[in-house]
């Protein structure tokens, strides 16, 4: 601790060119080493031999895939309902995100301040309260134990972030490529679609794979809003594996670690996008 | 930046109208999925549900029965100490190291940026996905942290993590803190990157190094986003219910129930929906504290 709030002072000297500081790369990885430890773990204890909870190996010097075997015949199907419900996710989000950031960015409609305010405002409500309430509304609508009802749940997550990115992206864009547009005669919608979106790219594709994420990672609504085995994300499937006794941890951590896939895939495949989620995710 | 000078009244109007329907699934939407659940949660705190309610639609009304209820069981001093404990103990955690990390990785160094990208990976993970790994490295008997204590010679029998009464609100914490720190460090990291180099060679000339340059040049100008940081973090961990319900299922003996937990148990397990309300809208009004904080916090944050 000490040495690190010698930082500010230090960084000029380390600003010198010329001298590579890799001391401090190697403490940086000694960090990153210890964060990292459980994901390590969940690899290495997944592809120990199953069926036994003796002292599993440091180092999986005999990888052993049984654990892998179980967890895809057990998980395959729910590995496929968290995909499902994800990527319809995503595209509900995206479809209502995207043109509300558009109007909250350009239009100086009446009312946008108490829709940005609500936003912000959302973030505070706990998911149990939001469960609570729509398990009775779900239970009348008959949406219960539905993947669309799940999709729509799920969809909380991720909307008013979407929204917030977006926007804070469209608020960036000059306005006169849309004014100009406009002045060319295109309407509101053929602006929206064929100007303001395609010059969103970056931030569509960052509120997409968070919105993504959001939905992959739900555990609360797919514990609440579902009574039968008929819809099951992986989330759900994991807390049942650990709900009672564990015996076989392998299989445990072979689901977890495909229940990580998209996770790790995103940030190492997408991390410019991750970046810029993270940081975005800070102003809302 | 409205369009062109609209000619008649009429164009105006319906030029907002248009505008208007770009929000209106937005709205729709943030109202049937959040206005109308914190409507209905308090509704239903005034209404006697049982399993039966859900057969004959039949909720009668009992006043505030609910708040009494669930205020004066001895459960709720519990769950309300716990929620304390466990955010105050989580943000504290993770906004030190959080911090720590984030002045470290200001200095220039090779993979830094590749280094510190890697570090978000805790948090990107599906919550219940960490708890399952943390459950085995806890586990008393076989989990990776007492057979790593017992190896180096700290420990002689494992440690029960999660399952002693004592101790199992610390390593819920310590999970938590885990799971928080990317998003810390993340934040302040961009913070510690506004402040101008100036100022420090400004601060250096005036002597003001080390501890000195950070009591007073680092900290002040951090201030607008360390509140930012700390109120979103109590807001979303007094929330949290994935890692407590996957660590510990609010056990041993309720030592790691929350209200949060609390109030899942009441609806979803007891299907006593009124009470589970009426603790849902306790659990809102104190993160409402937070969030009349956090708006203030921000609005400095944009006038600075």
């Amino acid at each position: 601790m000490t040495t690190a709030l010698h930082a500010p002072i230090r960084r000029k000297a380390a600003s010198t060119p010329g001298r590579r500081n890799w001391g401090y790369t190697a403490l940086a990885l000694f960090f990153l080493a210890i964060m990292l430890f459980p994901v390590y773990w969940m690899v290495n204890a997944s592809l120990q031999p199953n069926g036994t909870t003796l002292e599993t190996s440091w180092i999986p010097l005999k990888p052993d895939f049984t654990g892998y075997a179980t967890a895809i015949s057990e998980q395959a199907g729910n590995l496929g309902t968290s995909l499902v419900i994800s990527l319809g996710s995503v595209a509900l989000s995206l479809a209502i995100a995207a043109p509300a950031a558009y109007a909250l960015a350009y239009f100086k409609v009446r009312g946008a301040g108490i829709v940005l305010f609500a936003i912000l405002i959302s973030q505070m409500i706990p998911g149990i309260v939001v469960a609570n309430a729509l398990y009775t509304a779900y239970n009348d609508l008959g949406l219960l134990n539905s993947i669309p009802g799940l999709i729509l749940a799920d969809s909380a997550h991720g909307i008013p972030f979407a929204i917030l990115i977006i926007r804070a992206f469209m608020n960036g864009m000059p306005s006169s490529v849309i004014e100009a547009a406009r002045v060319d005669g295109a309407g509101h919608l053929r602006a929206f679609w064929s100007i303001v979106l395609p010059l969103s790219r970056n931030s569509l594709i960052t509120a997409g794979l968070f919105t993504f994420l959001f939905a992959w990672s739900d555990f609360l609504f797919a514990l609440t809003l579902t009574t039968t085995e008929a819809v099951r994300p992986v989330t759900l499937g994991i807390f049942q594996y650990i709900g009672a006794y564990v015996n076989d941890w392998s299989s445990v951590m072979a689901t977890a670690v495909l229940a990580s896939i998209p996770a790790i895939v995103l940030l190492v495949a997408a991390q410019k996008y991750i970046a810029a989620g993270t940081t975005g995710g800070a102003v809302k | 930046m409205t369009p062109r000078g609209p000619r008649r009244f009429g164009r105006q109007r319906k030029e907002r109208f248009f505008q208007w329907l770009f929000l209106v699934p937005a709205v729709i939407y943030m109202a049937l999925f959040f206005g109308y659940p914190v409507v209905k949660n308090v509704v239903m705190s005034f209404q006697d549900y049982t399993t039966a309610t859900f057969f004959t639609g039949e909720a009668p009304w009992v006043g505030f029965a609910n708040y009494v209820t669930v205020l004066s069981s001895s459960l709720f001093s519990t769950s309300l100490l716990n929620t304390a404990l466990f955010t105050i103990g989580s943000i504290l955690g993770q906004f030190v190291i959080g911090l720590a990390l984030a002045i470290f990785f200001q200095r220039k160094f090779p993979l830094n940026g590749i280094l510190r990208s890697l570090l978000l990976l805790p948090w990107l993970l599906p919550l219940i996905v960490s708890s399952a790994v943390w459950r085995w490295i806890l586990d008393k008997d076989s989990g990776a942290l007492n057979r790593f204590l017992g190896d180096i010679g700290i420990i002689d029998t494992g440690v029960p993590w999660l399952t002693s009464t004592s101790l199992a609100l610390v390593a819920v914490v310590g999970v938590n803190i885990w799971i928080g720190i990317p998003f810390n460090l993340t934040i302040l990291y961009g913070g510690l990157q506004e402040i101008p180099d100036e100022l420090y060679e400004a601060g250096s000339l005036d002597g003001a190094t080390g501890w000195k340059s950070f009591r007073h040049i680092t900290w002040p100008m951090l201030r607008p986003v360390v509140s930012v940081v700390l109120v979103l973090g109590v807001v979303y961990t007094l929330k949290v219910l994935d890692i407590i319900l996957g660590l510990t299922n609010g056990g041993p003996a309720n030592s790691t129930q929350t209200i949060a937990t609390q109030s899942y148990d009441l609806s979803f397990h007891e299907f006593k929906f009124g009470e589970g309300a009426a603790l849902g809208n306790v659990l809102v009004i104190i993160s409402l504290v937070f969030a009349v904080l956090y708006l203030r916090a921000s609005r400095r944050a944009v006038d600075e």
